[in-house]
């Protein structure tokens, strides 16, 4: 049912490309780089050759592809940019404008390291320094989950209970230059998925409830000067839309899957069942580890694998429900937080289970930084070694550097 | 399309889009220039503000002084900001979701945001043509946080951060030419205006609105604060400056430059041009140049204003 | 401050404001009045315009009135009325 579309070879980029076609936001502001230019540029294409209506904003930056976003989304546009590595470092202080001025704008991150020294390949120092930014975050593991990501972020932006930026992430050059088989919607079921936008209301300064966008008839004043007696009060509001979303990306994913067969949640366990040791991870590399987690069972071996999709919100319970018999964690990450005990995934998995009765061995696994391959031989010692603390009963070195040179 | 001809006396009975209450200080300019501005709006208006005096003593959360849809983002995103706005509500209408004709848009950044910080924006979003109405309310330096020197502090002012000391007389560099660098893209109207001539100021705001495309108005903001002058006397620093050609009046269509008000009497009759001396010595920030060992750091200031005066006059073929 | 603030769930979201200006008097800034002569005053409405505050305002009447509550007591009306009908006198 609901598999009308039609099955598309599409890299990434392409595929991202072709789901905001078939959203056909009112603005499309974006600045190229790469790993992310094929999105840009095949939209300006469409855009080109009339069709989308979509007013395409060249801008001059990264910083003004936010900005115009921010614009374009206050006045009741939908707006979409995508950005990879520097740029979303140079967007920085607009995506917490972004966040806190309740704006859902839709952005994809084509995953690259950050300079110095400049790199153009994939890590996920970019998108992971901006998980406090307020957006909220999803990971896709191939072609496919980020055409379908492309879809759902809007309805999950524009819900009435969230109201935040949605960032999705896919992996550059692995994902984003790799041609994959995409199934896709027809554009009806996609519009009609969609919707139009809508507005919830907001108590103006002229004491009527109006609704929340720039509209002329019914000023409001969005931006202003927030000093300690309410700036706090804004930030507790933007916790509480955060709390809301995790609810908002199940149903929106489970509804999304009745049009396309495809369910999508806040994370997705692989063979889980009777695992002893177990990764955790997201992203490109969870494919890969999938592969290695089948060769694992088919040996015996009690091994199974969980992908994180949603990092912001964190889904805190729903890790320890689907990991709460596993032994030994193996926690994958593709990027630092240099001076901490471990990567950012591994934080919050670690976080998760402090108070949880039976805490297991959690060790730290970071790979893959400026686009280090991460073959499955390697996924495969990551497994021998969570064994191995499995058999010892505790971790001697926490954190890991994996496929480095020593 | 040419709009209604403005008079004070209507103007004087439209209602202000900028309300009492507001917190800026005693005296201000940009208060000034923000209520003129607003009173030569059109019809619908929607206004982006970059981060500076205007913006925090406007909206001290919960309170607002706009009486019109307002958004402030950051300091030096207000042109990309409006470039949103701009594209977005031209989407809209496209699409037949939009229930106005046309709605108007209006940047305000003060000079840091202007000359400096926002530069980059302004000219991007100026190169793209987006139908807006830059405006520059020019205080001369970062007043909201003190002072501090700015690509738009004159030559020899002192401020926080190019103090006149017992080396250095103040800031050591020239006004960057901005309103000139806006001609440079290319775009339908620029203008400069001062709020102690009120109509041609409100004129050339409705003219920069009623262009397609980009319009730039420079208008000189004095402030009490950071001039060093009593509040009372704000208008008055606004109209020696123009009298004395360190802020001509003059507008630029489609390239084109025009003399306007005073500027256009002056070069017209040379003698009315006084000497920069009276604008200088009124305000604090130059007093460090009325020793005599810095004397002739004002004779400069009268050199450096005249061959700008003279190259205006060039440009406007009035020479 | 005796006045109890609203909690998190009682703000509009986005940090829309929600309250105007108004309601915030700035004439207590001030240390000297403008005070009009009506019979000095010939409608020319330069004080409305060079007023920062809009607090100068102009009646239907075509007459000016000046309102205190806002009015911080910066002199421009007094220093720039041609008619001289503003005059500055200490609060």
């Amino acid at each position: 049912m609901g598999m009308r579309g039609k099955v598309l070879g599409l890299t990434g980029d392409e595929a991202v490309a072709y789901a905001i076609k078939q959203v056909e936001p009112d603005v499309v502001a974006a600045y190229p780089i790469t790993p992310q230019t094929i999105i840009v540029e095949r939209i300006s294409e469409y855009v080109a050759n009339g069709e989308i209506k979509t007013e395409y904003i060249a801008v001059e930056s990264e910083h003004s592809a936010m900005s115009a976003c921010i614009g374009a989304a206050a006045v009741g546009a939908r707006a979409f940019t995508a950005t990879a590595s520097a740029g979303l470092a140079f967007m920085w202080e607009t995506l917490y404008i972004a966040a806190s001025c309740r704006l859902p704008i839709v952005m994809a991150i084509v995953n690259r390291a950050l300079s110095a020294p400049i790199n153009i390949h994939c890590d996920h120092s970019d998108s992971m320094g901006a998980r406090d930014s307020g957006w909220i975050q999803i990971y896709c593991e191939n072609s496919q989950e980020a055409y379908d990501a492309a879809i759902q972020a809007w309805k999950i932006a524009e819900h009435p209970d969230v109201l935040l930026p949605v960032m999705f992430c896919l992996d550059g050059f692995v994902l984003s230059h790799t041609l994959e088989n995409v199934h896709t919607l027809p554009d009806e079921d996609v519009k009609e998925f969609i919707g139009e936008r809508k507005f919830v209301k907001v108590r103006s300064h002229e004491g009527r409830e109006v609704p929340f966008v720039l509209d002329p008839e019914n000023p409001i004043t969005i931006g202003p000067l927030d000093l300690y007696d309410f700036y706090f009060e804004h930030k507790r509001q933007q916790v509480e839309a955060m709390k809301n979303a995790k609810k908002v990306i199940v149903d929106v994913g489970r509804e999304y899957g009745k049009i396309s067969g495809r369910e999508y949640g806040l994370l997705e366990p692989y063979k889980l069942e009777s695992a002893e040791v177990a990764i955790v991870g997201l992203g490109s590399t969870m494919g890969t580890a999938k592969v290695v987690v089948d060769k694992l069972r088919e040996k015996g071996r009690k091994v199974g694998l969980l992908k994180i999709r949603a990092f912001r919100p964190f889904p805190y319970e729903e890790v320890i429900k689907e990991l709460e018999h596993v032994e030994v964690i193996g926690v994958l990450d593709r990027s630092l937080s240099f001076g901490a005990q471990g990567g950012p995934l591994f934080l919050e998995i670690r976080s998760a289970f402090y108070d949880f009765e039976r805490r297991p061995l959690i060790s730290n696994y970071v790979y893959g930084l400026g686009g280090r391959d991460m073959p499955p031989d390697l996924i495969m010692q990551i497994f021998d070694d969570l064994e191995k603390i499995k058999e010892k009963g505790r971790v001697d070195v926490l954190l890991k550097f994996i496929g480095l040179r020593e | 399309m040419s709009g209604e001809k403005l008079s004070l006396k209507d103007l004087a009975r439209k209602r202000d889009l900028l309300a009492p209450g507001h917190r800026l200080c005693a005296g201000c300019g940009a208060a000034i220039v923000a209520r003129l501005v607003m009173k030569a709006t059109r019809g619908p208006t929607i206004v982006a503000c970059a981060t500076g005096c205007l913006e925090v003593a406007t909206t001290i959360f919960p309170y607002t002084a706009w009486r019109v849809p307002w958004i402030h983002s950051a300091f030096e995103n207000v042109a990309s900001t409006a470039s949103g706005i701009e594209a977005g509500l031209k989407a809209l209408k496209r699409a037949g979701k939009l229930k106005y004709d046309h709605v108007d848009v209006i940047a305000f950044g003060g000079d840091g945001a202007t000359y400096d910080i926002g530069f980059q924006a302004i000219s991007g979003a100026f190169e793209r043509g987006h139908d807006i109405l830059y405006v520059l309310y020019d205080n001369e330096a970062y007043m909201n946080t003190g002072i501090q020197r700015s690509g738009g502090t004159p030559k020899y002012a002192s401020t926080t951060t190019s103090p006149a000391g017992k080396v250095i007389p103040g800031k050591l560099e020239l006004k960057k030419p901005i309103s000139h660098i806006m001609v440079a893209h290319r775009i339908p109207y620029v203008a400069t205006a001062s709020p102690a001539y009120p109509l041609d100021l409100m004129r050339k705001v409705r003219r920069g609105l009623e262009v397609e495309g980009p319009a730039f108005i420079h208008i000189l903001a004095p402030c009490p604060r950071g001039w060093r002058f009593d509040p009372r006397y704000t208008i008055e620093m606004a109209r020696l400056a123009v009298q004395t050609c360190v802020f001509p009046l003059w507008e630029a269509e489609n390239g084109k430059y025009k003399l306007t008000g005073v500027s256009r009497s002056i070069a017209r009759n040379p003698k009315m041009k006084k000497p920069v001396e009276e604008y200088l010595k009124r305000q604090g920030r130059f007093r460090h140049l009325f020793t005599p060992e810095n004397r002739h750091l004002v004779d400069e200031i009268q050199k450096i204003v005249d061959e700008e005066w003279n190259w205006l006059l060039k440009m406007c073929q009035l020479s | 401050m005796t006045e109890r603030l609203p909690g998190w769930r009682d703000i509009p979201i986005g940090g829309v404001a929600f309250k105007p200006s108004e309601e915030y008097k700035t004439g207590d800034w001030r240390v000297f009045r403008p005070v009009l002569n009506k019979e000095k005053c010939n409608r020319c409405y330069l004080c409305h315009f060079y007023c920062p505050e809009g607090a100068i305002k102009v009646l239907d009447t075509g007459d000016i009135e000046i309102d205190y509550d806002y009015c911080k007591g910066c002199l421009i009306c007094v220093n720039e009325c041609p008619r001289g009908a503003l005059e500055s006198v200490q609060e």
